[in-house]
């Protein structure tokens, strides 16, 4: 089919379709929000535990991080999606069977670990960028661990580490594309892919997912820029103060700067 | 043309697996191990390596390039460019890859994914220059106007030579992620060692050695790089 002659055949396709393609965006939202829910309680739990100083909780954390992220997204999703279920077929009667055999909860829990790892380093590195002195003081005052985790660095750290988990966020969202390949879930690719047959002209379908995408990373940032304010404004600092403390740095909240994986 | 590729329905469904045949299988299969590593460690230096390689050289230069012409283009040049950069940064390569893929048909796929890699990657890259370019001193600037100095020449070796100091630990940390990124170019398959491990499972569903041992590899080679790039991020923060 030409493009150019049959638009509006062309069009009537994309419309007819336009249900399934909602499904699939509905499946990645679902996706990129369920995944950066478990990707976040996973960085803040370990990032925790690898910033402590008991070795007992900083070993482990650095090597379940190192593990998750040295693996890439795929090869986890394949041991997740073909290894694992293994065990329940050795072992028919183990509890929980429905959740491992359920390959949307696969493809949230490979996103979930992998960016979760990731992230997990940039609340550590967020939590030893706050001020000494904020720390020693907490000691000084004698508060318990969580009084202090919850009332003195946590708050701050959560500024510091905003811009970080919103480009992580971003990269849940990419990475979430490859849900492409799972089995039984459509998300918003396997739509597109899907309506490529029917038309004939891919290009056209690739360029929508691609805006589709940018627009759905564009809300994240702005979302996360949100919080960050919020954030920094239950602080008592506004945006100059911290401008100038961190002149020698690109602006944290360049919408799209792309960070450190 | 027509293009043949790999879609969500035609990769292995595992709950099509057949039970009894896992069940009475060994979980682990030395043997089997063994036999599929040549196969993968020959896709993984044919293909995983090569894109990488070649796809950190494409990024690194055209990153620069990008840098570069943010500073000195006339400013709407520079605001298209600039989002166009943001387009590229914000979108999935998994979708970028079929997006080039069906679009330039007489392009083999091996090609697409190392230029699909190299562009994307570019623009991270372009950020961490900026952040280089931005770090040079304005005081090196105004010496370089005082000098009378042509502006290439003032790139070429006052600016950039200092801009670049600080950034090979970030380039580096981008080589590694384009790295783990390599196995989504199932997707256009193309034959690297995570889509050659599924080939190779594929016929007795016997999945656990190649992608354990795949994940062992990127594990091997991505650790101890990072290691490597932390110590020279280390070096460079106390020389400065």
């Amino acid at each position: 089919m030409d493009f150019f002659e049959d638009w509006s055949d062309y069009f009537e396709v994309v419309i007819n379709w336009s249900d399934r393609l909602l499904d699939g965006l509905l499946t990645t939202i679902q996706l990129t929000l369920y995944g950066g829910a478990l990707a976040f309680v996973i960085a803040i739990v370990l990032g925790l535990m690898a910033g402590s100083p008991s070795l007992w909780l900083r070993v482990p954390a650095r090597i379940i991080i190192e593990f998750f992220r040295g693996i890439s997204l795929v090869v986890l999703l394949f041991l997740l999606l073909y290894v694992l279920p293994q065990i329940w077929m050795r072992n028919p009667g183990l509890p929980f069977e429905g959740l491992v055999r359920n390959t949307f909860l696969v493809g949230v829990l490979a996103l979930g670990i992998n960016y979760g790892a990731y992230g997990a380093e940039a609340v550590r590195a967020s939590l030893t960028t706050v001020a000494k002195g904020q720390w020693e003081a907490t000691t000084a005052l004698s508060m318990s661990w969580p009084h202090k985790m919850r009332r003195v660095i946590f708050p701050q750290a959560w500024a510091l580490m905003i811009p970080s988990l919103s480009n992580l966020w971003v990269h849940l969202l990419k990475g979430s594309a490859i849900a492409y390949i799972i089995p039984f879930v459509s998300d918003f690719t396997a739509e597109l892919n899907n309506l490529r047959r029917p038309t004939d002209i891919w290009f056209s379908h690739a360029f929508i997912g691609l805006i589709v995408y940018f627009l759905l990373a564009l809300s994240i940032t702005l979302l996360m820029q949100l919080l960050e304010t919020r954030a920094k404004r239950r602080l008592g600092r506004g945006a100059p103060v911290r401008q100038s403390t961190s002149a020698d740095q690109p602006s944290s909240t360049a919408t799209t700067s792309g960070g450190s994986r | 043309m027509t293009r043949v590729t790999i879609s969500a329905a035609e990769i292995e469904d595992p709950t099509l697996v057949d039970e009894d045949q896992v069940r009475q299988s060994p979980f682990w299969d030395w043997e089997f191990a063994l036999d599929a590593l040549p196969d993968m460690l020959l896709a993984f230096l044919q293909v995983t390596l090569v894109v990488t390689v070649v796809g950190t050289l494409i990024a690194a230069v055209l990153g620069l390039v990008i840098a570069v012409l943010l500073r000195v283009l006339p400013a709407p040049l520079a605001w298209v460019l600039k989002w166009a950069a943001n387009f590229i940064r914000m979108t999935p390569i998994v979708v970028q890859l079929i997006f080039v893929f069906w679009t330039f048909m007489w392009l083999d796929s091996l090609t697409i994914g190392i230029v699909v890699f190299g562009v994307h990657y570019a623009t991270y890259m372009s950020e961490v220059y900026r952040a280089g370019i931005e770090s040079v001193p304005k005081g090196q600037w105004e010496a370089a106007t005082a000098l009378s100095m042509p502006p290439v020449r003032v790139w070429r070796k006052v600016v950039i030579p200092q801009a670049l100091r600080s950034t090979v630990p970030s380039l580096g940390n981008y080589a590694i992620s384009m790295f783990k990124d390599t196995p989504f170019l199932i997707v256009i398959s193309v034959a690297e060692m995570v889509t050659v491990a599924g080939q190779i499972g594929a016929p007795t569903f016997r999945y656990t050695e190649v992608y354990v041992i795949a994940g062992l590899i990127f594990l091997a080679a991505s650790y101890p790089t990072a290691v490597l790039i932390n110590r020279l991020e280390k070096r460079l923060a106390y020389a400065h």
